[in-house]
C-alpha cells in the first residue's frame, strides 16, 4: 500500500515538465491546465455543432430546390455527420500544428510524452476513447430523454460514468484523459511570443550610477518581478515600486520614476550578472549578497 | 544626490546577446510561422538547408541565455521558438498521402497480424454466443424477443410464416440504395469505433459485446432454420457478413488488448504497457472503419440487387479469402523494422 504513505510535495505542484531534445536541451514544456483543455475542448463542440446545424439547413435547402430527389445530399450529409463526429479531432490533429482550432485558439498542441513524431496510431487511439469519455454517456441520455422516461438511477450511472473519465484529468499529475493515457500523448501550451524590447539597451541618455549599497538590496526574483513592472507599463505601479527602492535605498525623489526603474534594473542586472559569471546566483533578496 | 553615468549602452549579457544573435532568432520564427501557417513545403531550398542549422542556433542561444542572463523575456521567448521549431523538426507527422500508404502497406495488416490471438479469442465468443442464442431460442422461442429487440427484428421472430420470411430474404427493395449503404456503413463504424473504446475498462464491455452480437446472430437463425431458410438466411448474411462480422471481430480484439494491457501489463509499467497496445490497436481498428464501408455497400446495395444464393455466397467467400490472405499473408519483414 505505497500509495497510501505517499508523501505530497508541499506548494504548488508545478505543470513545467522537463522536456530533453536529442540535442540535450531541455524545452521544459509547459502543460496545458484542466481549465485551458476544457475551453478548448467546448469551443471544439459549439464548432462542430454550429457546422452541423449550417450543413443541415444547407441540404435541406438543396433537397428543397430539387424537390428530394437528389439522393447524393443525404449521402454527403450522413457521411459528412460521421466524419464530423469522428474525424474533426483526429484529422486537425494529425496536421502540422497537432491542434484542433479550438486548441489552437487557446494555444494548446498535442504532443507525443516521448516526444518522438505522433503517429497516426496515437491521435486516433487518443480521440477514439472520446467515445466513452463523451459521446456515450450524452447519447445515453438522449436516448433515455427520447423515450419520456428518464430513469433516475440510470441518469445517475450514466452521469457517474461520464464522470470518471470527465475528470480524469484532474485526477493524475500530468493531465492526461484516458485517451492521452492510451496514446502515449499529452497537451502542452504552445504560446507564439514575440521577442520583448531589451529593457537594458542603450536608452540614449545618461544613467544613473547608484551605489554598491543599493544595488545589495535585491536578488534575481525581485529584479525579475521589476521587469515584468517595467513592460507592464503601468503608471501607479511603477510609482509604488519606485518610491519602494527609492525608499530603500535612501535615494532622492528625482520625478522621473521610469526612468529611474529602467537605470536601477539595468544596474541590478550588470551586478547579478556578474554574479553569475563567478558562480553566484542570488535568488532573492533573503539570499546573502 | 544620484550620480549620472554618460551614455553609453549597459553591459547587460541579454544585450549583447540580441545583438549578436536576434537576427538569426527571427530568421527562425519566420520559417517556423510559415510552416505552420501553410507546409513544409512553402520553404525553398535554400531555407530548407538553413531551418536545422537556425534551429541549433537558437537552441545554443536557450543553453547560454539560461545560464548568463536574467532578462525572462528573453529566455522565455527562446523557449518558445525552440519548442516550436523542435516540433516542426521532430514532431511532426510525415505527409498524409505517404502515411496512407504506410498504412494499407504495412501499418494495418501488420497490426491486425498483431492481435491474432485476440482475434481468435473474439471470434470464438462470437460463436459461442451464436450457437448459445441458437439454442436458447430453439428451446424457447419466448427468448427470442428478449434477445433481439422489436425494431431489429422487424417482423421476422418465431411466430412470422415461413413465406414472410423468404419475402425479407430474396426482396431486394430498390429504392435509395446508396442511402442505406451509408447509413449501414457509419451506424456500424460506430459501434466498431465503440468497442474499441470500451476495451479501456478492461475488456469487460467488449466481450459483452461480441458475445451479444452473437447471441442475435445465433437467435435469428433459430428462426429461419426451422423453416428451411438456413441457407437462405447465411447467404443473405453471408455477402456483407463475412466483411462486415470480420471486421467487429478485429475492433473487439483492438478493445481487448487495451483492456489486457491495462489489467496484465507484464514486465512494462501499466502506463508503457497501455501507450504500446493503444498505438497499435488503434492503426488495427482505424482500419476496421474502411472494412465496414466495404461491407456497408455490399450489404445495402449489393444484397439488394444480388438475390440469389449462389452469387450470395461466392461474393461473401471471395472477401472473406480476401482479408484473410491481405492481413496474414506472410510478408518479407523491414530490414530496419524493430524486433518487437
Amino acid at each position: 500500500m505505497r500509495w497510501l504513505r505517499r508523501t505530497r510535495p508541499s506548494g504548488p505542484r508545478s505543470m513545467t515538465r522537463s522536456f530533453v531534445t536529442p540535442e540535450g536541451v531541455d524545452l521544459r514544456l509547459e502543460l496545458a491546465s484542466a481549465g485551458n483543455r476544457a475551453a478548448a475542448f467546448i469551443l471544439d463542440g459549439v464548432l462542430i455543432v454550429v457546422t452541423l446545424i449550417a450543413a443541415t439547413f444547407l441540404v435541406m435547402l438543396l433537397l428543397a430546390a430539387t424537390r428530394g430527389r437528389a439522393e447524393i445530399l443525404l449521402i454527403l450529409w450522413l457521411l459528412g455527420s460521421f466524419v464530423l463526429r469522428n474525424g474533426w479531432f483526429t484529422l486537425f490533429e494529425l496536421g502540422g500544428r497537432g491542434a484542433t482550432p479550438g486548441k489552437r485558439i487557446i494555444g494548446l498542441r498535442v504532443v507525443a510524452r516521448d516526444g518522438a513524431r505522433l503517429t497516426g496510431g496515437a491521435v486516433v487511439a487518443r480521440n477514439a476513447m472520446r467515445e466513452i469519455e463523451v459521446f456515450l454517456p450524452l447519447s445515453f441520455l438522449g436516448y433515455q430523454s427520447a423515450q419520456g422516461a428518464v430513469d433516475g438511477f440510470i441518469t445517475l450511472f450514466a452521469l457517474a460514468w461520464s464522470g470518471i473519465f470527465l475528470f480524469f484529468p484532474l485526477f493524475n499529475r500530468d493531465r492526461l484523459r484516458v485517451g492521452d493515457l492510451i496514446a502515449g500523448t499529452w497537451v502542452v501550451r504552445n504560446e507564439k511570443r514575440g521577442l520583448g524590447d531589451d529593457l537594458a539597451a542603450g536608452i540614449g541618455r545618461q544613467r544613473r550610477i547608484f551605489s554598491d549599497a543599493a544595488l545589495d538590496l535585491y536578488g534575481i526574483y525581485e529584479l525579475q518581478a521589476l521587469e515584468d513592472v517595467l513592460r507592464g507599463r503601468k503608471e501607479d505601479a511603477v510609482a509604488a515600486v519606485a518610491a519602494a527602492i527609492r525608499t530603500k535605498a535612501g535615494l532622492a525623489d528625482d520625478g522621473d520614476d521610469y526612468g529611474f526603474l529602467q537605470d536601477y534594473y539595468a544596474a541590478l542586472c550588470v551586478r547579478l550578472e556578474r554574479g553569475l559569471l563567478v558562480g553566484r546566483r542570488r535568488a532573492d533578496k533573503y539570499a546573502s549578497a | 544626490m544620484t550620480a549620472f553615468a554618460p551614455a553609453e549602452p549597459a553591459l547587460v549579457n541579454a544585450t549583447r546577446f540580441r545583438a549578436a544573435h536576434a537576427a538569426d532568432w527571427e530568421r527562425l520564427e519566420a520559417l517556423v510561422t510559415r510552416i505552420e501557417k501553410r507546409s513544409i513545403r512553402a520553404l525553398d531550398d535554400e531555407e530548407l538547408l538553413a531551418l536545422p542549422l537556425l534551429y541549433r542556433t537558437t537552441l545554443s542561444s536557450l543553453s547560454v541565455a539560461r545560464e548568463t542572463s536574467l532578462d525572462r523575456s528573453l529566455i522565455a521567448y527562446l523557449e518558445q521558438l525552440s519548442t516550436r521549431a523542435y516540433f516542426q523538426i521532430y514532431g511532426v507527422p510525415t505527409s498524409a498521402w505517404r502515411q496512407l500508404g504506410h498504412f494499407f502497406a504495412r501499418g494495418w495488416p501488420e497490426a491486425v497480424q498483431a492481435l491474432w490471438r485476440e482475434t481468435i479469442v473474439a471470434a470464438l465468443l462470437g460463436v459461442a454466443g451464436t450457437i448459445v442464442g441458437y439454442l436458447l431460442v430453439r428451446s424457447d422461442p419466448g427468448w427470442f424477443f428478449g434477445i433481439v429487440g422489436d425494431d431489429m427484428a422487424g417482423g421476422r421472430d418465431p411466430s412470422a410464416s415461413a413465406e414472410a420470411l423468404r419475402k425479407t430474404l430474396y426482396d431486394g427493395g430498390q429504392s435509395m440504395l446508396a442511402t442505406f449503404a451509408t447509413s449501414l456503413f457509419t451506424h456500424n463504424a460506430q459501434i466498431a469505433i465503440f468497442a474499441f473504446a470500451l476495451g479501456f475498462a478492461f475488456a469487460v464491455p467488449t466481450l459483452m459485446l461480441l458475445v451479444y452480437n452473437g447471441l442475435m446472430l445465433g437467435a435469428m437463425l433459430a428462426v429461419f432454420v426451422p423453416r428451411g431458410l438456413g441457407v437462405g438466411f447465411t447467404g443473405w448474411l453471408f455477402i456483407h457478413g463475412t466483411t462486415e462480422l470480420f471486421a467487429i471481430t478485429i475492433a473487439g480484439a483492438a478493445g481487448m488488448r487495451i483492456g489486457t494491457a491495462i489489467a496484465f501489463p507484464g514486465r512494462d509499467t501499466r502506463i508503457d504497457a497501455a501507450t504500446r497496445a493503444g498505438r497499435s490497436a488503434a492503426v488495427a481498428m482505424g482500419g476496421t472503419v474502411m472494412m465496414l464501408a466495404v461491407a456497408g455497400l455490399l450489404e445495402g446495395i449489393g444484397r439488394q440487387t444480388v438475390l440469389a444464393d449462389g452469387p450470395r455466397y461466392a461474393i461473401g467467400t471471395a472477401m472473406l479469402v480476401g482479408w484473410l490472405s491481405y492481413f496474414y499473408f506472410p510478408r518479407r519483414r523491414h530490414a530496419l523494422a524493430a524486433p518487437h
